[in-house]
């Protein structure tokens, strides 16, 4: 399913946080957010997930704008991983992980075969087995992390919408992870992350839209988006885009003066 | 540490069953002796006058009060929040207090639980009026003290300007909280109300237990943000509005039994409302049971007893938060 927005304008308080923004996100690719701190990514996904109200433009999924989409018929087609880690009570990962079948769940109808298997399908895909019993308020950062996405894939969606899945993981669990995402993809779904990790970014992700202060000054394939110029008028950093062994990595190397 | 494995439903059968054993106890003990009420004229009025109606309303009210403070806990994601917040029961106080400042308890009996229901009513439009239907839990509990604060103030005004001595004592009794001496027609004004308002807090469990990701989390999982918290602060209004018109204000029950029971339904904010539901009419109506037992305590009133237990559990409370807290 494609997600699509096209001179997208969003405005909180009645500040412009996103201006005359275009993108694609394709079913079968991997694409991601990037941007400095308050370029207007978290903004973006929101919008995109139907979550806050768009000022003019359009955003679609499948065709439709976002708007006319049924919010319960939205929830059985889009995930939306919140970048806020925060769970309020202390639920075990099996408990949270089980939260992503409720759009596909009538109301009072308990636990059906289908919702068993698409959640244990997601605890094996985190790799959280071990803290299924677990509490939440006795789980590492990064362990959440993991819980909380596993609830988002346990939604099935079409379209995964996932604002910094990798922050706080450790480098094993960033490979893996980046690895369910493309099989993800891979099986004809369609992913819009938002990322802060730009090697992880060049080497994983199909396309890349980098953000500065809420508009889209490049778009595209990894190569294209982090050049020198685009990298030093985004984040003020002088920067190289490399391949070490076949892997693409970018190099932060000091602030531009 | 790892948490056991929850029976949910096992501990929902227990909580019923004590329900059960704690409402039938009801009608059968009292001071004059244990049975439905006994033989002749005497026995009859004694269980359908007095224990009837007595454990009737504690088991509403107590299941009114669990079950707000378990769906207020959910929405407001805060294990302090409890039914007095929103200012529904600060609103009923002052009708009542009102009505018995004004005399016109004196004149009809009915007209206690009626102010109480309009100072509720009162109470529930000026929060919504505050809060909006929009916005976060944030606004919801400012508007409710602000509410609250009003309404405390108005019954130290009226309290002050009482001239008559015995109409200020009313007053103070009434604002503690009795089950004693109501009659089934004050079940029945509260009863339909109160129901209504259990009914509604019953559907917002899925709600609840989405809103444990975050806001946005609970909205991108189909949860209708504008119609839960409707259905909440409507549901606390009537249920708790009704209650509090109806018997006074009895404290700490909805904040004590969430507490106590959400560790055993595993911590789900869904599953905690039945199970608060049944247990607030269980610790009320053994409340009550302990108060008729035991003799130098018949005169106690039922909210200065469940207070009175509020305060040690409060305590052990923060050495428990502290040890768990301690590097």
């Amino acid at each position: 399913m494609r997600l699509a927005a096209d001179a997208l304008e969003v405005r909180l308080k009645a500040r412009h946080v996103l201006r005359g923004l275009s993108l694609v996100a394709d079913e079968g690719e991997l694409t991601a957010v990037i941007g400095a701190n308050g370029a207007g990514k978290t903004t973006l996904l929101r919008a995109l997930a139907g979550l806050i109200p768009i000022a003019a433009g359009t955003a679609l999924i499948d065709g439709r704008a976002i708007g006319q989409w049924p919010r319960a018929q939205l929830a059985r087609l889009l995930a939306y991983l919140p970048q806020e880690r925060t769970v309020s009570w202390a639920l075990s990962a099996r408990h949270i992980v089980a939260l992503g079948r409720l759009p596909h769940q009538p109301l009072g109808a308990r636990e059906s075969a289908g919702d068993r298997q698409a959640i244990a399908a997601a605890i094996a895909a985190m790799d959280i087995t071990a803290l299924t019993d677990r509490p939440v308020s006795e789980m590492s950062g990064g362990e959440k992390a993991r819980v909380l996405l596993a609830r988002a894939l346990a939604q099935q969606p079409l379209i995964l919408i996932a604002d910094e899945p990798a922050a706080g993981l450790d480098p094993a669990h960033q490979l893996q992870l980046f690895s369910h995402l493309r099989a993800f993809v891979a099986s004809g779904r369609t992913a819009l992350v938002a990322l802060h990790d730009l090697s992880l970014a060049a080497r994983f992700c199909h396309k890349l839209v980098l953000l500065n202060a809420g508009r889209a000054i490049a778009a595209g394939p990894p190569a294209e988006v982090l050049t020198f110029a685009h990298l030093s008028a985004a984040y003020g950093i002088r920067a190289q885009y490399r391949t070490i062994d076949g892997v693409a990595t970018v190099l932060p190397l000091d602030l531009l003066p | 540490m790892t948490q056991p494995a929850h029976r949910p439903l096992g501990a929902l059968a227990g909580l019923s069953l004590l329900a059960l054993i704690a409402g039938t106890l009801s009608l059968t003990i009292g001071p004059s002796g244990f049975g439905f009420g006994g033989a002749g004229e005497a026995g009859r009025l004694i269980f359908w006058e007095i224990r009837l109606p007595r454990a009737l309303l504690g088991a509403l009210v107590g299941a009114t009060l669990g079950l707000s403070g378990a769906a207020l806990q959910g929405y407001l994601r805060n294990p302090l929040a409890e039914p007095s917040l929103i200012g529904v029961s600060g609103g009923a106080a002052l009708g009542a207090v009102l009505a018995i400042h004004l005399g016109l308890s004196q004149q009809l009996a009915l007209a206690l639980p009626a102010g109480g229901l309009l100072g509720a009513s009162a109470a529930l439009l000026a929060v919504v009026a505050l809060a909006g239907l929009q916005g976060g839990p944030i606004t919801l509990i400012l508007a409710g003290l602000a509410v609250s604060a009003t309404a405390t103030a108005l019954i130290s005004l009226a309290l002050n300007l009482s001239r008559n001595p015995f109409a200020a004592i009313e007053m103070v009794f009434w604002m503690m909280g009795s089950l004693a001496d109501r009659s089934l027609t004050q079940v029945w004004l509260g009863a339909p109300l109160m129901l209504a308002g259990m009914a509604l807090l019953l559907t917002v469990g899925r709600a609840l237990d989405a809103l444990s990701l975050g806001e946005d989390a609970a909205r991108s999982l189909g949860i209708d943000a504008r119609r839960t918290r409707l259905a909440i602060v409507a549901g606390v209004a009537l249920s708790v509005g009704a209650a509090t018109a109806v018997t006074g204000v009895i404290g700490f029950v909805g904040l004590l039994v969430p507490h106590a029971l959400r560790p055993l339904i595993g911590h789900r904010p869904g599953l905690l409302l039945p199970a608060s539901l049944l247990g607030g009419a269980s610790l009320v109506l053994l409340a009550d049971i302990g108060l008729r037992l035991v003799e130098p305590w018949a005169d106690l009133r039922i909210g200065v007893l469940t207070a009175l237990l509020g305060a040690p559990f409060f305590i052990w409370l923060v050495l428990k938060t502290r040890s768990e807290l301690a590097p």
